[in-house]
């Protein structure tokens, strides 16, 4: 298959701005502070930035963000594929550079969910729309129902366990004692996660990732620009994406994911096997994203995905590591976790991450997860 | 004030599904073209893509896909429904879609296991669609 990028594209800044609960600043000032510091990071002004990226700011995000920095793009993107957004946004960053229309970009998210106290509403979907129709009446408890369903199929197919989705959570608890930044460092058990009041069978509230605020900005340019910033360029070496519903309902296999599609498209772009990552990021908005991630990207077979994770490969000395910085579980989850999923992979392929290092990172995966298990993105990362 | 639950606001698409369900009556669509059935009604076959479909009362009979106990209410009006079972059947139509499985504990619930339709007035213009086991 022909690599749109070749490495002609690297991400040169990343950042988050200020993660926690009850952080004192609004989506924009979230934005404006990772933007500076990620910007910092590259060695780059805002002046040097033509084109921005974001997505889940009310109205018209893209506008509203180059209005508050003061940047004049001549290149935006605002594609609203959920929290897998931001992951996408690197690769529409990539092939916006290498068309040549533009050289800086600017990805950002931010969000004050925790201090609004707001989750998912159905109150903001119009009352037309299918699910408002077909599925609120029925007490769907979105998003954390649609997981859940295809969770309580994936055990009935497989025999998948509670007790392992709940090492994915003690897996990723383990990377965030590892965390300066992750919010909950204290060590967990399995019984500690399936003591945990039951949410949603099978989710349990420690299957469930955090609510947070936070922000992050990661800045992407051309491979010759790269050359000369501040820190090590970490090359784009191959993107996938992948649709197949919205709704939950419309999901044909609740087994399959759309990873396996945007999976084999970063791989196969890429030129690259899932033997050949060192570290992997996935949106782990619930402790069984992991595992049918893991499955459908290739790093397990179908249906031993519960395995894999219970035997150890994906937390601190297995041989995945994944999730390093503890992920949507432990680290932090300001309502969409992509840009921090990109963040982690670019400081563990610089060798940023003290003690949770994965020694001698050279390629990372990044896949993030939008919506109701609907919208898929793959990079695939190296320095 | 009893709390309220989201009740459907009927569409050009799904009106028919909704006056049905008014009078007790499950309908799906079914494409003029190539024959299948769809849910949720939309105006093109999702298969064939034609334009041309009729109402066609369905068997009202499906199977439990999957399903998840909730725990927790989506909004006020859900909290004295706790626990409840959110499930998603395949009709013997070949469509899916979301429903509740009323009538049975919630631990009777099982993956594979026959339902059947029956309906629950929400208010007086909107019945809601609901399944509970097939009795043996």
């Amino acid at each position: 298959m022909r690599d749109p990028f070749n490495r002609s594209a690297a991400i040169v800044g990343v950042s988050e701005s200020e993660c926690g609960r009850g952080v004192a600043l609004t989506p924009l000032q979230h934005q404006a502070m990772a933007a500076r510091k990620a910007l910092d990071d590259a060695g780059l002004q805002k002046s040097d930035v033509d084109a921005v990226m974001t997505t889940d700011v009310i109205g018209l995000p893209s506008l509203m963000l180059a209005e508050y920095l003061a940047i004049r793009p001549r290149f935006t993107d605002t594609t609203v594929t959920g929290g897998s957004a931001f992951v996408l946004f690197v690769e529409r960053a990539a092939l916006a550079i290498a068309a040549g229309l533009c050289e800086v970009v600017l990805i950002t998210y931010g969000s004050s969910l925790w201090s609004d106290r707001h989750r998912f509403s159905t109150e903001a979907v119009d009352p037309r729309m299918p699910s408002a129709q077909f599925e609120f009446p029925y007490g769907d408890l979105s998003p954390i129902s649609a997981y859940s369903l295809a969770a309580m199929r994936h055990m009935h197919e497989y025999g998948t366990t509670s007790e392992q989705l709940a090492a994915v959570a003690v897996a990723s608890r383990q990377w965030a004692m590892r965390n300066p930044g992750a919010l909950l460092r204290e060590p967990i058990t399995v019984a500690d996660v399936i003591d945990s009041p039951m949410v949603a069978s099978p989710f349990h509230k420690l299957d469930c990732c955090l609510m947070t605020d936070g922000g992050g900005a990661v800045v992407v340019t051309s491979a010759e620009r790269a050359k000369d910033l501040r820190r090590p360029p970490v090359y784009l070496l191959g993107s996938g994406f992948s649709t197949t519903h919205m709704t939950i309902p419309q999901m044909k296999d609740l087994t399959i994911s759309g990873a396996v599609e945007s999976g084999r498209l970063a791989f196969a772009r890429a030129g690259l096997t899932p033997r050949d990552i060192d570290v992997v990021q996935i949106y782990d908005s619930f402790t069984f994203s992991v595992i049918l991630a893991l499955e459908d990207l290739g790093f397990c077979e179908k249906g031993r995905g519960g395995e894999f994770v219970e035997a150890g490969h994906i937390g601190p000395g297995g041989d995945l590591p994944t999730n390093t910085s503890g992920g949507g579980l432990s680290y932090t989850h300001p309502g969409a976790l992509g840009i921090f999923l990109v963040i982690e992979a670019v400081r563990q392929l610089r060798g940023d991450c003290g003690e949770r290092q994965v020694p001698d990172a050279q390629r990372a995966l990044v896949h993030g997860i939008g919506g109701w298990l609907s919208a898929h993105a793959t990079l695939v990362l190296a320095r | 004030m009893k709390e309220q639950i989201p009740t459907p606001i009927p569409d050009l698409d799904s009106a028919t599904y909704w006056e049905a369900a008014h009078r007790h009556e499950f309908l799906l669509q079914r494409c003029n073209s190539c024959e299948r059935f769809r849910f949720y009604p939309r105006s093109h076959c999702p298969h064939c893509f034609s334009g041309s479909f009729r109402w066609q009362r369905a068997a009202g009979r499906g199977t439990v896909y999957s399903f998840t106990i909730i725990h927790k209410a989506p909004s006020p009006g859900f909290s004295d429904k706790l626990p409840y079972v959110l499930a998603l059947i395949d009709l013997v139509e070949g469509v899916r879609m979301m429903t509740n499985i009323i009538e049975c504990r919630p631990d009777d619930v099982e993956i594979g296991m026959s339902v059947e339709v029956v309906f629950e007035d929400l208010n007086d213009k909107i019945s809601l669609p609901q399944f509970r086991p097939v009795s043996r």
